[in-house]
């Protein structure tokens, strides 16, 4: 069964999101291809897993204003969230402001939305981050909108435990301060991902490959999850399941 | 309250230099002031996002109204990066006050409360504390070994301002589950509403509407604006016009393109003139 690259990132994700623990998984803005492996991840449990997508009144279970999820995070009951950054590092800090020397920055990105927080509370946070480049795989983040690993004594029950990229996906042991590489996605190698990354990290002696979509969950994106995420996303839905569907 | 201010005379009561509360992109909006205030010039602004600024700082930004933005992020969301907000930080031109989303929300719980400081989990060992010198960290003083703590001071604006669908004749605004809306205006010292219309019903009689309310104890003014978001949308009345977010997202690239597209608004911004 063909797919896209879209859909193949969703199977990775809600593989990750396949675990006991996990109850509810919480999606910030501006985040389709989470959002959609929240809601595969919720419909495989049979409702078991809760999805909150924060973008728009869809799929958003919050009622209390904007600090709602926050304040649900703080509690613990939330499992699951998804970070980004324009700069990651080998520690796994990550960088949402701007490059250069802040506040004199050469370039300026949105902010640290939320991350300086979601990071400390949430206890699997997935990084997501496509774009697979020294650009954004740096050895040092230029500012730290949230810190990747903390000082013993500081209260951190969250933090990193996985980076998704469009090359491979890597987990992150916050103990030994490293990522190490889990799997490499069908058509790289390892050497691209060497290349392009700007940090160093733990290479298993058998690297193996991201396992490609079971058909069974494509069915069910296309037949079930493209018409629900299309009321958070309709552009993303039409782009990504009617041509799949075609 | 029984007379209704124009936009004109609304955007006259807010100062030059005040500290003004502005919610994000996806509640409730008040663009129309926004231009208002443009159109009026206005200076010196202290633009808080409440915590993510969208198009209405940006364009504020633009305009010169704005010398300092305090938020957790300033984006156009997926019309992508908020182009003057950008270049008018990487220049030095306004003054970035860095926070993150619950630090916003927080702070502005603290004045809701009236004390003059609250405790944040989590932001420790992040750049953004490292850079704001009103923000402290001490050791628990609950919990012994409790580890740090970050202290924010309270936020009180001196304005927050929103569009919402409706006001009753008594000044009280419906908000629905936009609740940020009501925190912002509990903080400020006043709250200035444009809405879509003004009805006869009492919004705090009906049990219904009287949850989803913002009470006129906390309302300075309300404003008649029709389609007062527009380019943005008004949950359940408009959509956000997303070709029109776009062309802006477009046209603020260059100066001279923000230039453009304010004077076909019918602005001529002269806060930007004054530079």
């Amino acid at each position: 069964m063909s797919y896209s690259s879209e859909e193949f990132l969703i199977c990775v994700i809600a593989r990750l999101l396949d675990d006991p623990v996990v109850r509810h998984v919480a999606v910030g803005a501006a985040s389709p291809i989470p959002g959609c492996a929240a809601l595969l991840a919720r419909e495989l449990s049979s409702g078991r897993v809760r999805a909150s997508i924060i973008h728009g009144n869809a799929n958003n279970p919050f009622t209390d204003g904007g600090r709602e999820l926050f304040d649900c995070a703080g509690q613990g009951r939330i499992d699951v969230f998804f970070l980004g950054g324009a700069q990651i590092d080998g520690e796994a800090n990550i960088n949402l402001v701007g490059t250069g020397d802040y506040p004199d920055v050469k370039r300026r990105f949105p902010g640290s939305f939320g991350s300086a927080f979601m990071y400390f509370v949430v206890p699997k946070v997935i990084l997501f981050r496509p774009e697979h480049s020294r650009r954004v795989f740096v050895p040092k983040v230029d500012f730290v909108s949230a810190p990747g690993v903390s000082e013993p004594g500081v209260t951190r029950p969250g933090g990193p435990k996985a980076l998704l990229t469009e090359l491979c996906l890597m987990s992150f042991d916050a103990t030994a301060r490293r990522f190490r590489l889990n799997s490499v996605h069908p058509g790289h190698t390892l050497e691209e991902v060497r290349d392009n990354t700007g940090f160093d990290f733990e290479v298993p002696d058998n690297v193996s490959e991201t396992p490609e979509p079971e058909s069974d969950r494509l069915e069910m994106l296309r037949s079930r999850i493209a018409g629900e995420i299309g009321k958070t996303y309709p552009a993303f839905a039409s782009r990504v399941f009617d041509e799949a569907a075609a | 309250m029984s007379s209704h201010p124009s936009l004109g005379e609304l955007a006259a009561q807010i100062d030059d230099g005040a500290l003004i509360a502005v919610p994000p992109e996806y509640s409730f909006v008040p663009m129309a002031l926004v231009r208002a205030l443009i159109a009026r010039g206005a200076r010196d602004l202290h633009v808080l996002a409440v915590p993510i600024g969208g198009m209405a700082v940006d364009m504020l930004v633009g305009a010169g109204c704005a010398a300092v933005v305090e938020a957790a992020a300033v984006s156009l969301g997926e019309a992508g990066p908020a182009p003057r907000f950008t270049e008018a930080v990487e220049n030095g031109r306004i003054t970035m006050r860095d926070s993150t989303c619950p630090a916003i929300h927080t702070a502005l719980q603290a004045s809701e409360k009236g004390v003059p400081f609250m405790p944040l989990g989590g932001v420790i060992g992040s750049d953004v504390i490292a850079h704001r010198d009103d923000w402290r960290v001490i050791d628990d003083p609950m919990q012994k070994g409790g580890g740090p703590i970050l202290l924010l001071p309270a936020i009180k604006p001196d304005v927050a301002i929103f569009h919402s669908p409706m006001a009753d004749r008594d000044g009280n605004v419906w908000i629905g589950r936009r609740r940020e809306l009501m925190t912002m205006a509990h903080a400020a010292k006043q709250t200035f509403v444009t809405v879509e219309q003004i009805t006869d019903d009492d919004l705090l009689a009906d049990e219904d509407t009287a949850g989803s309310t913002l009470p006129a104890l906390y309302v300075s003014a309300v404003a008649e604006a029709r389609e007062g978001c527009k380019p943005l949308g008004l949950t359940g009345h408009y959509e956000a016009d997303r070709a029109a977010i776009g062309s802006y997202a477009e046209a603020a690239r260059t100066e001279e393109g923000f230039r453009a597209y304010l004077e076909q608004a019918g602005l001529d911004a002269p806060g930007m003139a004054a530079e």
